[in-house]
């Protein structure tokens, strides 16, 4: 809802009037601005919309999505929405964990120098350097634990002084983790062997017939979980 | 390669008085890796004190282990290893790193313990 | 606390298991139990020699302000790249109050370091808290017929000031081995540099290095060479299984100080590698 209040802000230096309250990716759209890069999910998942801007009066520079940040008055911004950083080429079942394969790898680990610009970068308040000084030194579970909520976006390794890319070393420490050490989940299996042995073809058949209106009945029929008491 | 002023940059960077120095080669003589080098650490202070400009060319600077026994043996108490970063640093900070993690083999980086990379990079790449 | 506080260092983590397992193992033998230090990071090996870099002695202030928060004012290093960075670090920023100042500045999300956090080799702790009659005591398997040569290589020697020991005739490591029973040989190169991080790009420097320091301990009669680097360590094993057909270099096991010492207090199974080489060589009968 518009209440006609605005704040100024500058994008890419040019100053707009934009109304208080809303994202800094809703305002560069009020603004006139056509997203064909830099957005994605709109929901603060996907780490297309990676954003640096600094606040007036203050030197610092700070780092955020858009599509999570609201804008401030005075706020200076950019977009970084891509990052050139290159993924290395690996085949996870030829791998040996026991081995500090991230190092391989990612050699640019030994350079890090414990200056914390990447943490500091991280709109999702990771402790990046941690999980590159458990990567140096090959603890792929704490690499994993550490780095869950990492969304991709590069800040970190546009920031890092020693050219790592943060977010590749972290994703090949979850995947390895998970192929080697993760405990297999039982139901999965269950549901694996359910599929192989053709428990499902029926249903799955008649589905694969079905007409776009029966597909709509019947999804509108379909069951639901009760939402869960304590906030879902 | 910026050649100008060489001496004057090096003792800015290490702290040391390069003019201390008056050749007796201790520094040489105790140096584990003389075979290896294009010209010998005396010389390479020989060569800092009559600013050549070439000295930035030479290998004598990369072949340096910073083991230290050039700088616990010097009578005048002149801290080469610290002139050899300097002349490192002095190339490093142009983002001319000495040492290619592009071409760097995984067999390679294998065996290795962390803190071979961990203080290869740090003393040859910027 | 009941122990001390220490910092293993990434290599004692992952290539270089056998010089941490070994050494927790005599310290709670000992009686002096090695605590880890919390949320310990990299000391950025080597130690930066310009003026004006401050940014590559953050690594190794971080770790002495974990050592602040742990309530400790004393961190305790095994790997000698480690020690000596870490002391170097400690004693700049203790020096400098200017750099000191610039660096907490920058890591404005640490409390502020204010120098005094004093870097210990464990080869102090050994030698002189717990002393060699201690060690002596305490061994249960003398490594008596056993010729040691105890290489020192150079960041636990130089500079001066951060020494174990004197830099030109170390002999701190014989000291603690010597408690045990087995014999140290005096070998001219236990301060010579193995050619230490040339091994990444310069592979035959760290060859031509480490095969010269392993020729000189053989030539003095040693059945083992002792380290207290992950690195000299490495060198060294390289260099014997390239040139074990010469000079009788290929009978040489390449060991970690702590794990002779592990293995002359009762360490059962011995540390890895060490069994047949203790079979050949030691004379004593094992048993208090």
């Amino acid at each position: 809802m518009d209440d006609g209040k605005r704040t100024q802000i500058y994008i890419m230096g040019k100053a707009y009037d934009v109304p208080v309250g809303i994202t800094i990716m809703d305002a560069m759209e009020y603004a006139g601005y056509r997203f064909t890069r830099g957005a994605g999910c709109r929901s603060g998942f996907c780490g297309a919309c990676g954003t640096v801007y600094r606040k007036e009066g203050e030197y610092r520079l700070e780092f955020a999505l858009a599509c999570q940040e609201m804008v401030e008055e005075g706020m200076h911004l950019t977009q970084l929405p891509f990052t050139p950083a290159p993924r290395a080429s690996y085949a996870l079942d030829e791998l040996d964990p026991s081995e500090n394969v991230l190092l391989q790898f990612y050699p640019e680990i030994a350079r890090c120098v414990s200056c914390n610009t990447c943490t500091k970068a991280c709109p999702q308040d990771i402790e990046v350097m941690d999980y590159i000084q458990a990567a140096l030194r090959g603890d792929l579970e704490r690499v994993t634990e550490l780095s869950f909520d990492c969304i991709q976006c590069g800040l970190c390794a546009m920031r890092c002084p020693a050219d790592i890319k943060h977010y590749h070393v972290a994703q090949m420490a979850r995947r390895l983790h998970g192929v080697s050490a993760s405990p297999e989940p039982e139901h999965l299996s269950v549901r694996m062997a359910e599929l192989s042995d053709g428990t499902y073809d029926a249903e799955l058949d008649e589905l694969v017939a079905m007409d776009v209106d029966g597909l709509k009945a019947r999804y509108a029929q379909r069951r639901i979980e009760p939402a869960s008491e304590e906030g879902s | 390669m910026p050649t100008e002023n060489l001496c004057a940059r090096v003792e800015e960077l290490s702290g040391e008085n390069v003019f201390a120095c008056y050749q007796c080669g201790m520094c040489s003589a105790g140096c584990p890796l003389t075979e290896e080098m294009d010209r010998l650490p005396s010389q390479v202070i020989r060569d800092l004190q009559l600013d050549d400009p070439e000295l930035l060319e030479s290998n004598a600077m990369w072949v340096c282990a910073s083991c230290l026994a050039c700088e616990v043996r010097c009578p005048k108490g002149v801290d080469l290893a610290k002139l050899m970063e300097a002349l490192r640093q002095i190339v490093l900070r142009r983002a001319l790193d000495n040492v290619s993690l592009d071409d760097m083999k995984r067999e390679d980086i294998r065996s290795l313990p962390q803190i071979a990379l961990v203080a290869s990079l740090r003393k040859k790449t910027g | 606390m009941n122990g001390i506080p220490y910092f293993p260092g990434c290599s004692l983590k992952d290539s270089a298991r056998g010089f941490e397992s070994s050494a927790l193992f005599v310290m709670e033998t000992l009686g002096l139990p090695l605590v880890e230090l919390e949320r310990w990071n990299c000391c950025g090996t080597v130690y930066s020699l310009t003026e004006d870099d401050l940014m590559h002695h953050l690594a190794s202030v971080r770790n002495l302000i974990r050592t602040r928060e742990a309530g400790g004012d004393e961190l305790v290093a095994l790997c000698s790249m480690c020690y000596n960075t870490l002391a170097r670090v400690a004693a700049r920023v203790d020096a400098d109050a200017e750099a000191r100042e610039k660096i907490n500045a920058f890591m404005d999300e640490e409390p502020d370091y204010e120098g005094g956090v004093q870097i210990v080799h464990l080869l102090h702790v050994l030698r002189d808290r717990i002393g060699p009659d201690a060690i002596a005591e305490a061994t249960t398997r003398p490594l008596d017929g056993l010729s040691v040569a105890t290489y020192y290589g150079c960041t636990l020697v130089r500079p001066k000031s951060v020494s174990v020991d004197d830099s030109e005739n170390p002999t701190a490591m014989g000291d603690v081995l010597d408690a045990t029973g087995a014999t140290i040989v005096d070998f001219p190169f236990a301060t010579e540099c193995c050619g230490t991080y040339q091994v990444v790009d310069r592979p035959d420097l760290s060859l031509e290095r480490s095969y010269r320091v392993l020729h000189s301990a053989a030539r003095a009669g040693a059945h083992v060479v002792a380290t207290a680097c992950p690195l000299c360590q490495h060198n060294l094993e390289q260099a014997r299984d390239r040139f074990a057909e010469s000079d009788g270099i290929g009978a040489l096991t390449v060991a970690y100080f702590t794990e002779l010492l592990a293995a002359a207090l009762g360490a059962d199974p011995p540390p890895e590698g060490l069994g047949p080489m203790l079979e050949i060589h030691v004379t004593a009968e094992g048993g208090a």
